[in-house]
C-alpha cells in the first residue's frame, strides 16, 4: 500500500474562495447600487433647488407696456448657495433671444409649460446641471414666451458623492471582511464531519474493520456507506483467507505426522550412512513444515480469539510455572536452566490461551537461540504495570532488524539452521495488542536478548 | 535696449495710456527684479502699508498699484486678465461675478473662514460699514439722527436748511454705491423713503466717498449718506468738522475683497501677496496709524448686516434687474 494520495485542490479552499468571491461580488454590487442610488437622490436635490430658482425667476416676469420686466427676488440665486461655493449661471430669454444673464449657456429648447427640463452639460470645461422652464406672457396684443435657465456647477454634489462613496466603501469593506470571517467559520464547520470521520478511521486499530456507525451528514451518506461496504468486503476476504490458511495448515499437519512416523520407522531399519542422513534431513524438514503449520494454526486461532476477546483474571506467575514445567524437558536437552523471578502473584484480565501461547512462543525463541548450558530468566512484575521479561544469554536480536522482527514471516539473519516459521514474535505481538499491551524487543548490555510483554 | 524702449512705447497705451487712472504708483522693493500689478479701487494711502509690508518680506519684488473706480474694474480687467495679478475692490457683487465667471485663480493654501471667502478664490479682508456723515456745525443745535427714520424726520423738519446740501453715491457710476443701495433696498423700504426725501431736497450725486467727506467737512454738504466708514474714520483723525453715524436700524457692512487673476504671470508671488494681506488684516492688531479696518471676526457670517459672499450678489447685476432698479432710483432721487 502506498501513503501518497493524488491531491486535486482543497474542499476547504474551494468553499472559502467561493464564499469570499461571492462576498466580494456582493460588496462591489452593493457599492455600485448604493452609490448610484445616492447619486440619483443627491442629483434630485440639486435639481429641485434649480427648479425652484427657475420658477421664482420665471414668476417675476411681467409684461409692462409691451416690454418684459423680470424683477426676480434675491432668493432666486441665494437658494443656490452651497458649501462648496458652486458657480451659478442663469439666462433669461424672450422668444429664444437672450434678454439678460450669461450668453455662454446653451440656448434652451423648452417650450412654454410648467415642466422644468434638467440637463447635464459643460460650461468652460466644468460640468454643470441646468434647469430650464418657459412661460407664455399675454399682453394686450402680444404673446411672448419667456424662458429661464439656471445652471450650477456640481462641486458640492461631488463632495457629497465622495462622502457617500467613502462611507459606502467603508460599509462594503466591513461587510466583506465580516463575510470573509464568516466564510472561514462556515467552511470549517462544514468540513468538521469529514475531519471527524477521518480521525475516527485513522484511530482504529489495524484489525478493526467494523462499519462506521456514528451519524454523518446526509451528503456523506454514500461515501460512508461505500466505505462500510468496502470494509465489510475486506473483512470477509481477510477472514476467508485466515480460514483458508487454518484449514490448509490443519490438512497438511495430519499427513505430515503420518509421513514423519513412517520416516522414523524407516530410519530404524536403514543402515547405510547416506540413507540415514537423507532420512534425518527429511524428518527435520517435516518437523519444520509441521511446526510452521501449527504456528499458522495458532496464528489463525489467535486472530480469531483476539477479535472476540474474552477476558478473565489470569495469574501470570501461575501460568508461567505451568509453562516452565512443560518446557523443562526441552530445556534439559540443551542443559538450559529456566528461572522464574519477580512477584508471587501478577493478575491481568485476559484470555488464558492467548497469553499462554504468546509466552510460550517467547520462551521457545529463547530456548532456540540460547547456547548450551546457559540460563533463561523469566521476570514477572505487577508494578507499575504487569510485565513479563524473558532474558536469554544467546546472540541477541540483530540490532538493524529489531524493529521488523515482529512482522509476519520475518526472521533474523542469524536464524539459519534454527527451526522456525517467523510467526512466533508476530503471535506474541498480536496477543499483546489484543490486550492493549505492547511487545518490546531489546538486547541486554552484557549480551543476550530480552523480550518484554507489557500490559 | 532700443527694442525694449520701442516695446515700452508700444505697450504704454495698452496698459496705462489708454486709461485714466485715479492714481498709479510704483512701490519698489530693495532689490526689485520683478513686478506685481494690482488693480484696485482702494485709495493708495489706505493700501500702501500692506504693500510696503509685503515688499519688506519680498525685497526682490516691486508693486505697481493702479487705482480706479469700482465700476470700471470689471471692464478693464476682463479685457486684459493677464495684465493684472491681483484685483482689489469694495464692490463685492462685481468681484463675485468676476470669480463666478472664472477669472480667479484658486488659492488652496489660504486658510480663511468660510463666510469670508468664496470658492477659495475670493477673499474678504476688511469689514467696513456704510455710514452717514454729517456736518458737526450744522447739527450743533439739533439732535444727531441715529437711524434712517430719524434722518428722514430731521430732513423733513427743516427742508430749507438741507436743500441742495445732501449727498450720496451716484449708483449709476459707483459700483460700491450700487452695492450699498441695493442691499439697503433689500433690507428696508425706509431706503426708498429716504431717497425720495433726499431727491426732493435736490441731493447731489458723487462718485466717491472721499469727495463726499471733503464736501461735508467744508460745509458744502450737511449730510452725506452711505459713506465708507473707513475713509471717514481716517479723515476724522485730522479733521473733526464732521461726525460719523453708524445707522443703528440696519447697518450695512461691506467686506473689501481681493482675488488673484487666473492669467497672472506670477501666480506664486500673487498668492504670497494675498496671504500676506489676509494675515495683516486678520491677525495683526490694528494700530492708529493703520488706515484699513481689519476683517471683523465677530461677524462670522451670521450677522445679517454683513453682506454675504454668495451667488445672490449677482442678482442686482442682472441687466433687467439693474435697469429696473436704476429707473426706480432715478425716479426717487432725480425729481
Amino acid at each position: 500500500m502506498t501513503d501518497t494520495v493524488n491531491i486535486s485542490g482543497s474542499l476547504r479552499n474551494r468553499l472559502t474562495l467561493t464564499l469570499i468571491g461571492g462576498a466580494a461580488v456582493l460588496a462591489i454590487l452593493l457599492f455600485v447600487v448604493v452609490r448610484g442610488y445616492a447619486a440619483q437622490i443627491a442629483q434630485q436635490g440639486q435639481d429641485s433647488i434649480l427648479a425652484a430658482s427657475v420658477t421664482s425667476i420665471l414668476d417675476a416676469a411681467i409684461l409692462r407696456d409691451g416690454a418684459i420686466e423680470v424683477d426676480f427676488p434675491y432668493a432666486s440665486l441665494s437658494m443656490l448657495s452651497t458649501r462648496a461655493d458652486d458657480r451659478v449661471f442663469y439666462a433669461i430669454y424672450q422668444d429664444g433671444t437672450l434678454l439678460s444673464g450669461y450668453d455662454t449657456l446653451p440656448v434652451p429648447t423648452a417650450q412654454s409649460g410648467s415642466v422644468t427640463v434638467h440637463r447635464s452639460t459643460a460650461l468652460g470645461g466644468a460640468p454643470i446641471r441646468m434647469a430650464t422652464a418657459a412661460r407664455t406672457l399675454v399682453g394686450v396684443d402680444t404673446r411672448t414666451v419667456v424662458s429661464v435657465s439656471v445652471a450650477q456647477t456640481q462641486d458640492a454634489l461631488a463632495v457629497t458623492l465622495n462622502g457617500i462613496s467613502r462611507n459606502v466603501a467603508l460599509f462594503g469593506g466591513g461587510f466583506f471582511l465580516l463575510t470573509v470571517i464568516l466564510s472561514f467559520w462556515a467552511t470549517s464547520k462544514t468540513i468538521r464531519p469529514l475531519r471527524r470521520l477521518t480521525t475516527s478511521i485513522t484511530r482504529r486499530g489495524p484489525e478493526d474493520l467494523s462499519p462506521v456507525t456514528s451519524p454523518v451528514p446526509a451528503e456523506m451518506t454514500s461515501l460512508v456507506s461505500s466505505l462500510n461496504h468496502l470494509m465489510a468486503r475486506l473483512d470477509t476476504s481477510l477472514k476467508q483467507s485466515e480460514d483458508f490458511i487454518a484449514e490448509a495448515a490443519h490438512r497438511v499437519r495430519t499427513p505430515l505426522a503420518t509421513v514423519r512416523s513412517h520416516a522414523e520407522a524407516t530410519l530404524q531399519r536403514v543402515d547405510q550412512a547416506e540413507n540415514r542422513k537423507a532420512l534425518r534431513a527429511m524428518i527435520r524438514a517435516i518437523d519444520e513444515s509441521s511446526r510452521a503449520a501449527s504456528q499458522l494454526l495458532d496464528h489463525a486461532m489467535i486472530t480469531f480469539r483476539a477479535d472476540q476477546l474474552e477476558r478473565e483474571d489470569v495469574d501470570l506467575v501461575n501460568l508461567m510455572r505451568e509453562l516452565v514445567l512443560r518446557l523443562t524437558p526441552v530445556a534439559q536437552m540443551k542443559d538450559i536452566a529456566l528461572q522464574i523471578t519477580g512477584d508471587d502473584c501478577v493478575v491481568v484480565a485476559g484470555d488464558t490461551i492467548l497469553l499462554q501461547n504468546a509466552i510460550r512462543n517467547l520462551i521457545d525463541n529463547a530456548l532456540k537461540y540460547s547456547p548450551v548450558e546457559s540460563e533463561i530468566s523469566i521476570h514477572v512484575t505487577a508494578l507499575p504495570a504487569p510485565r513479563i521479561e524473558v532474558r536469554d544469554q544467546g546472540p541477541g536480536f540483530p540490532p538493524d532488524e529489531i524493529n521488523d522482527l515482529a512482522s509476519r514471516f520475518s526472521r533474523g539473519h542469524n536464524s539459519k539452521g534454527i527451526i522456525g516459521s517467523g510467526l512466533g514474535l508476530t503471535i506474541a505481538q498480536d496477543v499483546a495488542e489484543a490486550h492493549n499491551g505492547t511487545l518490546i524487543l531489546s538486547n541486554l548490555p552484557g549480551g543476550g536478548a530480552c523480550a518484554t510483554l507489557l500490559f | 535696449m532700443r527694442y525694449i524702449v520701442v516695446l515700452i512705447l508700444c505697450l504704454w497705451p495698452v496698459v496705462s495710456g489708454a486709461q485714466d487712472w485715479e492714481d498709479r504708483q510704483v512701490f519698489n522693493g530693495v532689490a526689485a527684479t520683478q513686478s506685481l500689478r494690482i488693480l484696485s479701487s482702494t485709495d493708495t494711502s489706505f493700501f500702501a502699508p500692506i504693500i510696503t509690508g509685503f515688499l519688506r518680506d519680498n525685497p526682490t519684488w516691486s508693486v505697481e498699484y493702479f487705482v480706479t473706480g469700482t465700476a470700471d474694474i470689471t471692464g478693464i480687467f476682463s479685457n486684459a486678465p493677464d495684465k493684472f495679478d491681483i484685483i482689489i475692490s469694495s464692490a463685492m457683487d462685481l468681484q463675485l461675478k468676476l470669480v463666478n465667471d472664472g477669472f480667479a485663480l484658486a488659492q488652496p493654501d489660504i486658510q480663511h473662514p468660510e463666510w469670508a471667502q468664496w470658492r477659495q478664490r475670493l477673499f474678504a479682508f476688511t469689514s467696513e460699514p456704510a455710514t452717514i456723515v454729517v456736518n458737526r456745525a450744522a447739527f450743533e443745535n439739533k439732535s444727531i439722527p441715529r437711524t434712517r427714520q430719524e434722518l428722514i424726520q430731521v430732513l423733513r423738519s427743516d427742508p430749507d436748511l438741507f436743500r441742495g446740501k445732501l449727498g450720496t453715491y451716484d449708483v449709476r457710476q459707483s459700483g460700491v454705491g450700487y452695492l450699498f443701495a441695493t442691499q439697503d433696498a433689500r433690507a428696508s423700504e425706509t431706503y426708498w423713503r429716504l431717497m425720495e426725501v433726499m431727491g426732493g431736497l435736490g441731493a447731489r450725486l458723487y462718485c466717491c466717498s472721499g469727495e463726499m467727506i471733503d464736501d461735508v467737512a467744508s460745509g458744502r454738504l450737511l449730510v452725506a449718506y452711505n459713506v465708507l466708514g473707513s475713509y471717514a474714520a481716517t479723515r476724522q483723525k485730522t479733521d473733526d468738522r464732521f461726525e460719523i453715524i453708524l445707522p443703528s436700524d440696519f447697518p450695512t457692512t461691506m467686506m473689501r475683497t481681493g482675488f488673484v487673476s487666473k492669467d497672472t504671470p506670477h501666480p506664486i508671488a500673487a498668492g504670497d501677496f494675498m496671504r500676506h494681506m489676509i494675515e495683516m488684516q486678520t491677525t495683526i492688531a490694528p494700530t492708529k496709524s493703520y488706515p484699513l479696518p481689519p476683517l471683523d471676526p465677530k461677524h462670522d457670517g451670521a450677522s445679517p448686516s454683513v453682506i454675504a459672499l454668495e451667488p445672490a450678489l449677482m442678482t442686482y447685476l442682472d441687466t433687467l434687474k439693474r435697469r429696473t432698479f436704476i429707473k426706480e432710483w432715478m425716479d426717487a432721487v432725480l425729481q
